[in-house]
């Protein structure tokens, strides 16, 4: 059967380069790398080769690259650890209503420990408004988290005009860059963030590889404590083999990633028009012109996501849905609901998110067969059968 | 996805009983996009029995499987019989639902009771 695969958001495969760097450290160079002989010296300098090239992917120092096991990890260090610093300083923290859980869950955990969290709102495009930061920040405030990228929607933020207003009021400023980095430009000094995101496992680089870049200045508390790994911030014997491929996984996105996106981007587009020219009643979500270059977000009116995934999956074609029935908790997602899309249409969501080996000739095949889906679901849809009596 | 049974597979991709009845002798709806599924039964009503039933589901997997065996099932019933038809029973006859899923199978009869009692109170009156 034809397979074309449009969730790399969810995973991207592991890149051949990658595997072949990390093999070493999983056989002949197994050393610990603070072991004061020599089987820990190779491991420690590849760590340090891997914080380098990860440094380079945004513009940061490799002191300033702390290697954690999941993006999700990286976002809870920032967040609590930040909060754990910072308490006798304030109590309050600022961020977007469409974060990703890991940062949402670990700051209603601190609301129930006596934190005060503003989440601000987005507009329709999923956009965070500057002035609306300003006002939201207090002399209590000790940190703003807003992604750079939205993962759902592919919204990028005005991280810039962000960073400026916290800037200005003294308050740290962590972006998670989870989807974001490796896919659009990131220059920690640049965009004038503190702490950043970043995983290795939308990069092509293995599972369980991510970073927290921490800024000069930003004090943190560790989550796990113990030995005095990644500068005491995060105890534990370092994960070599995948830090190598973390490593090797930036090298290859900082140096492709120009050619990546815009090839991408134009084949992105052009499965936006096919699918807009072949199935009628689709809504596009998310900003029209900023946002990530892989990622294509939709609505298919009159219809629900699970049955819409369930029969593109028989055909061969993966994508995710916003929908509550794809959820585990069966809650339609947070994003859509913030920016004020209509449950009918949060249900009826569906995203795609191209990778490397995405083609051209997947486009045709793809909007084809859900303009067949869409028609075969519509058929039984009892809204699509009220819209067809009396409009809208 | 959830894991669905052969049986629910079936259904979903060929779902039985399509379709709105024109002239329904009663119409039962359940159900809104909030919450996800949507369901609406028609039924035609001969001798107290249940002599055609169709459905229109916005939903998901399960409450379009659900869907097409709840009017499968209740077809050729007695309307007595069918006011007794229970969500266990539709889940059983499917082979089972994923745990999260099981409200789904309350949907399913709901909307046919529903349907039925809409009959009924036409009748009274």
């Amino acid at each position: 059967m034809r397979e074309v695969n449009l969730d790399y958001g969810a995973a991207t495969p592991l890149d051949p380069a990658v595997l072949e760097a990390m093999l070493p450290y999983m056989r002949e160079h197994y050393g610990n790398p603070s072991s004061g002989h020599s089987l820990g010296q190779k491991p420690r300098q590849a760590m340090a080769e891997a914080r380098e090239k990860v440094g380079r992917l945004i513009g940061a120092k490799p002191g300033q690259i702390l290697f954690t096991a999941s993006a999700s990890e990286a976002n809870n260090m920032a967040v609590k650890g930040i909060a754990a610093a910072s308490r006798k300083k304030g109590t309050h923290i600022v961020a977007s209503s469409i974060e990703h859980f890991s940062i949402l869950n670990p700051l209603k955990t601190l609301e129930k420990d006596g934190f005060r969290i503003t989440l601000l709102p987005v507009d329709e495009q999923g956009l965070v408004d500057a002035g609306e930061l300003e006002r939201a920040i207090t002399p209590e405030t000790i940190l703003v988290s807003v992604a750079a990228a939205n993962a759902e929607i592919g919204t990028l933020q005005d991280l810039k005009a962000l960073t400026a207003v916290a800037k200005a009021k003294g308050v740290p400023f962590h972006t998670d860059a989870a989807a974001a980095a490796g896919w659009v430009p990131l220059d920690v000094q640049d965009l004038g963030v503190d702490l950043l995101t970043l995983a290795g496992d939308q990069l092509y680089g293995p599972k369980g590889s991510a970073a927290l870049y921490v800024g000069q200045g930003v004090r943190l508390r560790p989550l796990v404590e113990g030995g005095i790994q990644e500068r005491g911030l995060r105890a534990g014997t370092e994960n070599i083999p995948v830090i190598v491929g973390l490593g090797e996984a930036a090298r290859i996105a900082a140096e492709t990633r120009e050619e990546r996106a815009q090839s991408l981007a134009a084949l992105r587009d052009g499965l936006k028009e096919s699918l807009l020219k072949h199935v009628p009643h689709l809504r596009v979500n998310g900003h029209p012109t900023r946002r990530l270059p892989h990622n294509l977000h939709v609505s298919v009116e009159f219809v629900e996501g699970e049955a819409l995934l369930m029969h593109l999956d028989m055909a061969g074609i993966y994508v995710s849905s916003g929908s509550s029935c794809t959820s585990q908790a069966l809650k339609s997602s947070h994003v859509l609901a913030a920016i004020g899309l209509p449950p009918e249409l949060a249900q009826g969501s569906l995203l795609f998110t191209l990778g490397r080996e995405s083609r051209e000739e997947d486009v045709s095949y793809v909007s084809g067969e859900l303009a067949r889906i869409a028609q075969l679901l519509r058929a039984m849809s009892p809204l699509y059968q009220n819209f067809l009596k009396k409009g809208r | 996805m959830p894991e669905y049974s052969e049986k629910v597979m079936e259904h979903f991709k060929s779902p039985k009983n399509v379709g709105e009845i024109a002239g329904a002798d009663g119409v039962g709806e359940v159900g809104n996009p909030v919450c996800g599924d949507m369901m609406k039964f028609t039924i035609k009503v001969k001798d107290d029995r249940l002599e055609d039933v169709k459905f229109l589901t916005f939903g998901c997997g399960a409450a379009i499987a659900v869907s097409s065996m709840v009017a499968e099932m209740a077809k050729g019933m007695t309307l007595d019989e069918a006011m007794k038809l229970t969500n266990k029973d539709v889940a059983k006859a499917l082979d089972g639902l994923p745990g999260n899923k099981m409200h789904c199978s309350n949907l399913g009869a709901d909307a046919l009771h529903k349907a039925i009692e809409d009959y009924r109170q036409k009748q009274a009156s």
